[in-house]
């Protein structure tokens, strides 16, 4: 047992922490620490600046221009990350798209998209949920038939996240209708800009419009665009949602959100004290505070079992829920930290006005929104119920 | 970063397992308790000869252990296996007797019971309030809550020599002889099985003044702390593991009642929460040799954390059994019991929250 990093890892810390410093421009950094609503310009330019650096694509093998980090350096880079307060890196393409790729995509397939993903030269959005597929993702209804060197493409997509600045889409289509539903799903990738999709916006209860729907109607994709085998894609779209799950207890996240919950109870005032002394609002950051430095230790535990080549299993599933609790408890504990002050509704604040224009102190336009922003999390990437579920059969065998 | 034990930690674990799933099961702890004994003598002498109580000690203290980890792994095998023999007093005390190697060397060899009479009825669970006094070359006072104060042989006792009643100056400790003129024991059975006593001190002359004052006080609850909340690990998980097999086995409504989901989303907190505990306890065990205020803040959040997490497996665990994970006979209950007080010892979740904070301010 030894609880202590490494001195190479402690090194690489310290180069990301300074790179960090040098790199990232305080206006970016600034906008995530306030939780404002970053532009495709801003994920973009972000994207170029690690791209640059060749620090783009951690889990990549270099021969594709990845750094080939192992899941403790990656930890590292995160926690880094978050504690820089840098901008999220839009993973759709990156983290989810590539591993199935090289896994299971053509040589070709992977000359034609991987060097574009890094470029940024492609914006990729995930088309997995619809209406009637969403924690039974397996139910998938989007219907792709064969016609010559076509599939033709009908069917809608939802919850659709970024889909709006999307180039690219890969989808989950039902190929064959007619037998045991997971074995007749194919993994498709879309142009959006192919004749017959349609992307329409949601408006979300933050105020916000990051998921869209995606509308299919008559699309013809050519066939040389499928992954792997048709109506194999359930294989694939399980092994893209193992690489979904790495990093999914949310711990540099949490450590900056917990971060700002205690400057802003240490400058807001309640009974002529600061809020961080109330004993109550104290006992429940504490709380909080203390369940996360036991789960940055379960994370740690399930990264250097990573690291050193085991598979987690049901593990994943423990740090998504309880790695998902604790982040909407620090969202909870933000809003009631600002008060009354939530209350206003500061659009022009939210998309990147500056503090001039806010009514109250940092934080009061953008905690309310960020509290039922963040409900997302225990219900996308396979909701905390069905994840309970894994954990609970995983261990009993039932 | 390694989170696997040492070859040494990995053989010590294993030995000490197999010696108590050979040796020990809650019939036989229930008939040392029914038949009013505090332990069993010959067992736990055989844990003193495995070297259970060496692996609580430094080399140059004449054992082969002594660190946080080696705390950990013999008292999560204890707490899983349910024992009540007295290992704990030598965690409480042998930090504090370290100096005298004669008495250390009895203790390994399980000879001699040295436990901590430090709490006072007023104390509830600050370490800081001492009234007992030692002036005149005598001790006079009470002190409340001594485990195995009736079976040991020394009392490590805390004495005020100056300051007021609640100052961390002004503490001392003083190495007691149990049979010292002066020295009134009274024992009485916790709800745990444990043995618990009362000791009135009259004009009782001690063996020895002991180097250190509240500062070792505070180390030696540190580690006590990290026992009990190893121990209180094990212990989860053979509830857990009672629980998880009850859920396959009990048939209602003609299926397994491991099938109800209202029942698997329950399990599953569980195991989350237990993961969280074995981390907690991994905190505490990987810090218990860093500076005082990162140790001690780790004490307050495994211990607040280990009674939240304690609380929720044991109303858990006793649910999903029904009826039957209430009873005496079953198993349970014997661990729904020591997880429950091990809350009330060395302070429960409220305290250890509120110090967490005060800690956290640099206020304690």
């Amino acid at each position: 047992m030894d609880l202590n990093y490494t001195d190479e890892q402690q090194a690489f810390r310290a180069e990301v922490r300074d790179w960090l410093a040098e790199t990232l421009p305080r206006e970016m950094s600034e906008k995530v620490r306030l939780g404002k609503r970053l532009t495709k310009q801003d994920s973009e330019s972000w994207h170029a600046m690690l791209n640059a650096r060749g620090w783009l694509a951690p889990n990549w093998p270099k021969e594709y221009g990845g750094a080939e980090w192992d899941a403790v350096q990656r930890q590292i880079f995160e926690d880094e990350c978050c504690r820089a307060h840098a901008p999220r890196i839009v993973p759709f393409g990156l983290s989810m798209l590539a591993p199935v790729l090289m896994a299971f995509g053509s040589e070709e397939q992977c000359q034609r998209f991987l060097p574009r993903i890094l470029s940024g030269e492609d914006w990729w959005c995930q088309g997995y949920s619809e209406p009637g597929a969403g924690s039974d993702l397996a139910a998938v209804k989007t219907r792709a038939v064969r016609d010559g060197d076509n599939y033709v493409v009908n069917g809608q997509k939802t919850w659709t996240t970024l889909g709006q600045h999307a180039d690219w889409i890969f989808c989950l289509v039902r190929t064959d209708p007619d037998v045991k539903k997971q074995e007749g799903i194919s993994f498709l990738l879309i142009d959006m800009k192919t004749p017959g999709v349609t992307v329409r916006p949601i408006v979300l209860v933050d105020g916000g419009a990051e998921v869209n729907e995606v509308f299919f109607d008559d699309v013809r994709v050519p066939a040389e665009n499928l992954v792997g085998e048709e109506n194999k894609g359930w294989t694939y779209a399980k092994y893209l949602l193992t690489h979904e799950r790495t990093n999914i207890a949310g711990v540099g996240f949490s450590n900056a959100a917990l971060q700002t919950v205690k400057d802003v109870a240490a400058k807001v005032h309640a009974g002529g004290k600061p809020l961080a002394q109330n004993p109550h609002f104290a006992a429940r950051v504490a709380q909080v505070e203390i369940d996360l430095m036991a789960m940055a230790t379960t994370n740690l535990r399930v990264v250097s079992a990573a690291a050193k080549g085991q598979a987690p299993g049901a593990e994943s599933s423990m740090l998504k829920v309880k790695g998902t609790v604790i982040r909407q408890e620090l969202t909870s504990l933000l809003r009631r930290a600002v008060g009354p002050d939530a209350l206003p509704f500061q659009a022009d604040y939210l998309e990147g006005g500056d503090n001039a224009e806010m009514m109250g102190p940092e934080h009061a336009a953008t905690s309310a929104p960020g509290y039922f922003n963040n409900r997302k999390l225990s219900i996308f990437g396979g909701s905390n119920e069905v994840q309970r579920t894994i954990i609970t059969k995983a261990i009993m065998g039932l | 970063m390694d989170f696997n034990l040492t070859e040494e930690r990995r053989m010590l674990q294993d030995s000490l397992g197999r010696f108590l799933s050979d040796k020990y099961d809650h019939e036989s702890r229930r008939k040392v308790i029914a038949a009013g004994k505090p332990y069993d003598a010959g067992l736990f002498a055989g844990l003193a000869e495995l070297g259970v109580l060496g692996a609580l000690f430094a080399e140059d203290q004449g054992g082969f252990g002594g660190l946080g980890f080696d705390l950990s792994v013999v008292f999560e095998e204890l707490g899983r296996a349910g024992v009540i023999e007295p290992v704990l007093p030598a965690v409480l005390t042998g930090s504090l007797v370290a100096e005298n190697a004669d008495l250390v060397e009895n203790i390994i060899a399980g000879e001699a019971v040295v436990t901590l009479a430090h709490s006072e009825a007023a104390a509830r669970y600050d370490l800081n309030y001492v009234t007992t006094t030692s002036s005149n070359g005598v001790l006079n006072g009470a002190k409340v809550h001594v485990l195995n104060g009736a079976q040991a042989s020394y009392l490590v006792v805390s004495a005020r020599e100056g300051g007021d009643d609640w100052d961390k100056d002004g503490i001392a400790l003083f190495l007691v002889r149990t049979d010292a003129t002066g020295v009134t024991i009274t024992d009485h059975v916790n709800n745990d099985g444990t043995s618990g006593a009362t000791v009135v001190l009259d004009n009782v002359t001690p063996d020895a003044r002991l180097t250190g004052g509240f500062a070792a006080l505070e180390l030696a609850v540190a580690r006590g702390t990290l026992a009990l909340s190893a121990e209180a690990l094990g212990a989860m998980e053979s509830a857990k593991a009672l629980t998880l097999d009850y859920l396959k086995e009990r048939k209602q409504f003609g299926i397994p009642i491991g099938k109800f989901q209202a029942l698997q989303h329950r399990m599953a907190d569980v195991l989350i929460e237990v993961e969280q505990a074995r981390s907690a306890v991994i905190n505490l065990a990987g810090h218990m040799e860093a500076d005082r205020d990162t140790r001690e803040r780790h004490v307050s959040a495994t211990k607040n954390l280990m009674g939240r997490v304690g609380a929720q497996v044991v109303e858990e665990a006793v649910q999903m059994h029904g009826g039957i994970g209430m009873t005496d006979e079953y198993a349970l209950s014997h661990f729904a019991r020591r997880i429950t007080m091990i809350d009330h010892w060395l302070g429960d979740v409220d305290h250890h929250l509120a110090r967490f904070i005060d800690l956290s301010a640099g206020e304690a």
